[in-house]
């Protein structure tokens, strides 16, 4: 059984539908990227799987379990957490106050989750206190992600964590990405820099207009003629 | 949403140039008129400012996790203002609870039990009010203007049911007469608003303890500062917002009490003409910043106090309604937001 | 009462019901079609009523230990007497230019921020109209007011019929300004207010000056609401800072809006006539209904009530086709 299978969702904003019934899954420990031109719905399909956007129509079960109407804090909860693209820290609170956030629904101790973040991620621990507003892109990237796995999530849903960032900015976030996927949390990932997420992913979905195009191995689509031509930049 | 930048909430506060000038510029400003100012009036301007930042400290916070003005905020106040009343005129005496003068102050000891009952009620009161309207308009999605207008409903519905039970005729709690401190330069201070400085201090420090040490006061903060990213943290954001109402309106129906004592007479319209300088200290500190607020409150309460001494009384509103003005059209986010 | 007292108290009624339809129409200009939200509508009727009333009262007469120092005596200049009182206009425009002027400071203020700092500053400029009609006694008169404003073509009819020329007059006016109003939004400029209202940012993406298009359509509306006060200030003859108080001169206005329905040009004039009625309707009913204070409590209600369950009011926007073809 799959960890996470949305099938043909179909999802959108007020009259708009941006998804015409897309289907993804994810097993466990797999690392999977989807990518698309822009405005294809990838974000959509993160949103609607997180239970911020409503799924109008199909099904999103994960570990199981129907959670295509649960509410956000429900979904959390049950081990699928999520970074969005943008506005993914509290800028007002500190790096601390941000993982506290982030560990907003344990009721257990979270103090060791803290510090093994700052083992996993030691530019955070340098000034624990300072407001997460001053970070630099790849800081708080860090820290969105850090905060995404206070609840030791079994899946993490990352849109676009290389948004911004230099190359070599974001060669550390694919890389720290494979290290914690290594523990054993999988992953679904938008990007926009396809070829480096593809490498590292065990397979790889891609979208258009809405609908599903193509899904194959990671490498398979990274050496589809086709998908380099159109979505990899030749 | 549009305006959701410059509703974040801003807890940090760094010297920029910009800055620097503008506090030396109000530091020179202030020691040169301070020589033809009336300590007395300072004094008294520093009462109004801690009465004026309860109010506005949760008027700031409501609209900074909830994203609109609540234009009832001031008949929140008044609420509390009688249903303080009735307690102490109507409810405690029929217990045995009566009695004014407590030492040197105008009223007596019941007023320090109907002052936490009164914040009580208003607070469950303005729980209510979220379920059976704000809630409702924010899962329909409406506008946020739309909701300041539904609070605008609310706070004439408030202003009006005061008038039903306890007439518009000018009110005042049981008291008695007290002589005032005497201190150097001519300052009088009654003992009142000794009282009234004690217990805002003591609810702001609270409140303050509460933001940056519970887990409920950062999530406040945090939802403030990011509500979608709240929301899929798993902060229970309408647990938030409950608390948030629990906390703004039953510091509102203090400030309400306080007022009434300050001014030693109650009137339906206190809180709606109190909505000015609540406003002006909230835009003043930056929207959803309470320490902003605070600050922003004391500059209120002192300035149009002092404003007294050159112009007749009756203009405070207008002068806190002026240098709100002012300051929205050098520095739209307040002192302490963003330039620009 | 007779069948003479209930005509003549129908049309007293219809008078004000009518001058309020015109506060009605412009509080659409600024909520119904462009999303601004002013709680000082008090400011903008005290302001015209005070101007049309100050240009055209006599100026002050000693014997009567009158405080204000100027009026303007235009009902008395000959110059403006050209067979009919052309001064009654010229106080309508007087009121009008005043708060277009007053709009124009404000809204340029506060356009450019949060729509609901707009709310916060149209409030301070009601309070602040108050306090100044209230303390400068030799502005007009302060609580003692003005009593001798002039009424409009008096001695053209007995007084006993005076109001149903006076009604004749507010339907003139009233039809106008509807005529205006309805031009001017379904004119490209109001296409333009009503996308700004939608989505602002989309609006200013699309290249339109967004902070422009409302400033207009803030001194539109509350040029609109002069006029209103100064039909009022004729009507009565008599104001006093006491006039205008938030509750019949800001929050019943709204009342009518909500309730005949925001957006919709025959709903704010409808509206008006239905919240007169039962607000002047009610004080005829037993018990708590006539209760002034509960009158108040309950337009609060209808306010809140309107906006949770029928957020059109009873007419709804109108749906327009030029909108349709435009996208």
């Amino acid at each position: 059984m799959a960890l996470l299978e949305a099938s043909r969702i179909v999802a959108g904003y007020g009259e708009t539908e941006i998804l015409h019934g897309v289907s993804v899954t994810v097993d466990n420990g797999e690392i999977v990227t989807v990518i698309g031109p822009n405005g294809c719905g990838k974000s959509t399909l993160m949103k609607a799987i997180v239970g911020l956007v409503q799924v109008r129509t199909g099904t999103v079960i994960f570990r199981g379990e129907d959670i295509s109407s649960l509410p956000p804090q429900q979904i959390v909860r049950r081990g699928l957490c999520y970074v969005p693209q943008s506005a993914n820290v509290f800028p007002a609170l500190s790096i601390r106050e941000n993982l506290e956030m982030g560990a907003f629904v344990r009721d257990d101790d979270y103090g060791g989750r803290i510090d093994e973040m700052f083992e996993l991620f030691p530019d955070l621990a340098v000034r624990p206190n300072r407001k997460a507003g001053s970070l630099s892109g790849g800081q708080r990237q860090m820290l969105a992600v850090a905060r995404a796995l206070m609840l030791d999530p079994v899946l993490l849903l990352l849109d676009e964590p290389s948004a911004g960032l230099s190359p070599a900015m974001t060669n550390l976030v694919l890389e720290r990405i494979s290290e914690i996927n290594a523990t054993g949390v999988a992953f679904l990932l938008v990007e926009q820099n396809a070829r480096e997420a593809l490498r590292l992913s065990d397979r790889g979905y891609v979208l258009s207009a809405g609908e599903n195009r193509l899904d194959d191995a990671g490498h398979a689509l990274l050496d589809n003629p086709e998908v380099a031509r159109l979505y990899l930049g030749g | 949403m549009p305006t959701l930048k410059n509703t974040v909430a801003r807890l940090s506060f760094k010297w920029t140039p910009g800055r620097i000038t503008l506090a030396i510029v109000a530091a020179v400003l202030v020691a040169g008129l301070l020589p033809f100012v009336k300590m007395s009036l300072i004094v008294n301007g520093v009462f109004l400012g801690a009465i004026i930042a309860l109010g506005a400290i949760g008027l700031t916070l409501i609209y900074g996790v909830l994203n609109f003005a609540n234009i009832a905020h001031g008949d929140y106040m008044t609420m509390g203002a009688y249903v303080a009343l009735f307690l102490l005129t109507g409810a405690f005496p029929a217990f045995g609870i009566e009695g004014e003068g407590l030492g040197p102050l105008t009223f007596g000891y019941p007023l320090l039990i109907a002052l936490p009952l009164a914040a009580a009620v208003v607070a469950a009161g303005a729980v209510l009010l979220d379920v059976a309207i704000y809630r409702r308009l924010r899962q329909r999605g409406v506008n946020a203007v739309v909701i300041a207008m539904a609070s605008l409903g609310v706070a004439i519905a408030l202003r009006g049911l005061v008038q039903v039970i306890w007439s518009g005729e000018t009110q005042h709690y049981p008291r008695e007469f007290r002589q005032v401190f005497r201190l150097p330069l001519d300052v009088r201070i009654p003992p009142d608003s000794v009282f009234i400085a004690v217990v805002a201090v003591v609810l702001v420090v609270g409140v303050y303890l509460v933001l940056t040490r519970t887990k409920m006061g950062k999530a406040m903060r945090a939802t403030a500062d990011n509500p979608n990213l709240a929301l899929v943290s798993g902060i229970d954001t309408q647990r938030v917002i409950r608390w948030n109402w629990i906390i703004g309106a039953g510091l509102a129906a203090t400030a309400g009490v306080l007022l009434a004592v300050f001014q030693a007479q109650l009137l339906p319209i206190m809180g709606w003409r109190f909505l000015i300088p609540l406003f002006a200290a909230v835009i003043l500190g930056g929207i959803g910043n309470p320490y902003g607020a605070l600050v922003g409150a004391f500059v209120i309460g002192v300035t149009s106090e002092v404003s007294t001494q050159w112009i007749n009384p009756s203009y405070k509103p207008a002068v806190a309604f002026a240098i709100m003005i002012v300051v929205l059209l050098m520095r739209p986010r307040g002192i302490f937001g963003d330039s620009g | 009462m007779d069948a003479i007292g209930i005509v003549n108290y129908l049309v007293g009624f219809a008078i004000m019901a009518a001058i309020y339809a015109v506060f009605a129409l412009g509080l659409n200009v600024h909520w119904g079609f462009t999303g601004l939200f002013n709680i000082g509508i008090a400011g903008f009727f005290a302001l015209g009523a005070y101007t049309s009333a100050l240009m055209t009262t006599k100026p002050p007469d000693p014997a009567l230990f009158e405080d204000f120092v100027f009026g303007g005596n235009w009902s008395e200049t000959h110059f403006l007497d050209l067979g009919i009182d052309l001064w009654f206009f010229l106080g309508l425009a007087a009121a009008a230019a005043v708060c277009g002027i007053i709009a124009l400071i404000i809204g340029y203020v506060t356009l450019r921020l949060r729509d609901d700092y707009l709310a916060i500053a149209t409030l301070g400029i009601a309070e602040t109209v108050r306090l100044f009609f209230l303390n400068e006694k030799w502005a007009a008169n302060g609580s003692k007011g003005l009593y001798r404003i002039p009424a409009f073509l008096e001695g053209w009819v007995s007084p006993e019929h005076y109001d149903y020329l006076y009604l004749v007059v507010v339907l003139v006016v009233l039809s106008a300004l509807f005529l205006a109003v309805e031009r001017a939004v379904k004119s490209p400029w109001g296409r333009v207010l009503r996308a700004i209202r939608e989505d602002e940012v989309a609006a200013e993406a699309s290249g339109k000056n967004v902070f422009r298009f409302k400033l207009q359509a803030f001194i539109f509306g509350a040029v609109i609401m002069g006029v209103g006060g100064a039909l009022f200030a004729h009507n009565i003859r008599f104001l006093s800072p006491l006039t205008f108080d938030p509750l019949l001169a800001t929050f019943v206005i709204w009342a009518m809006l909500m309730v005949g329905g925001s957006g919709n040009n025959r709903g704010a004039i409808l509206g008006a006539f239905v919240v007169w009625g039962i607000w002047t309707g009610t004080q005829f009913l037993p018990g708590i209904f006539s209760d002034p204070n509960f009158r108040f409590f309950m337009i609060g209600v209808l306010i809140v009530a309107v906006i949770l369950l029928r957020p059109g009011g009873i007419l709804g926007e109108e749906r327009r086709i030029t909108r349709a073809a435009d996208s």
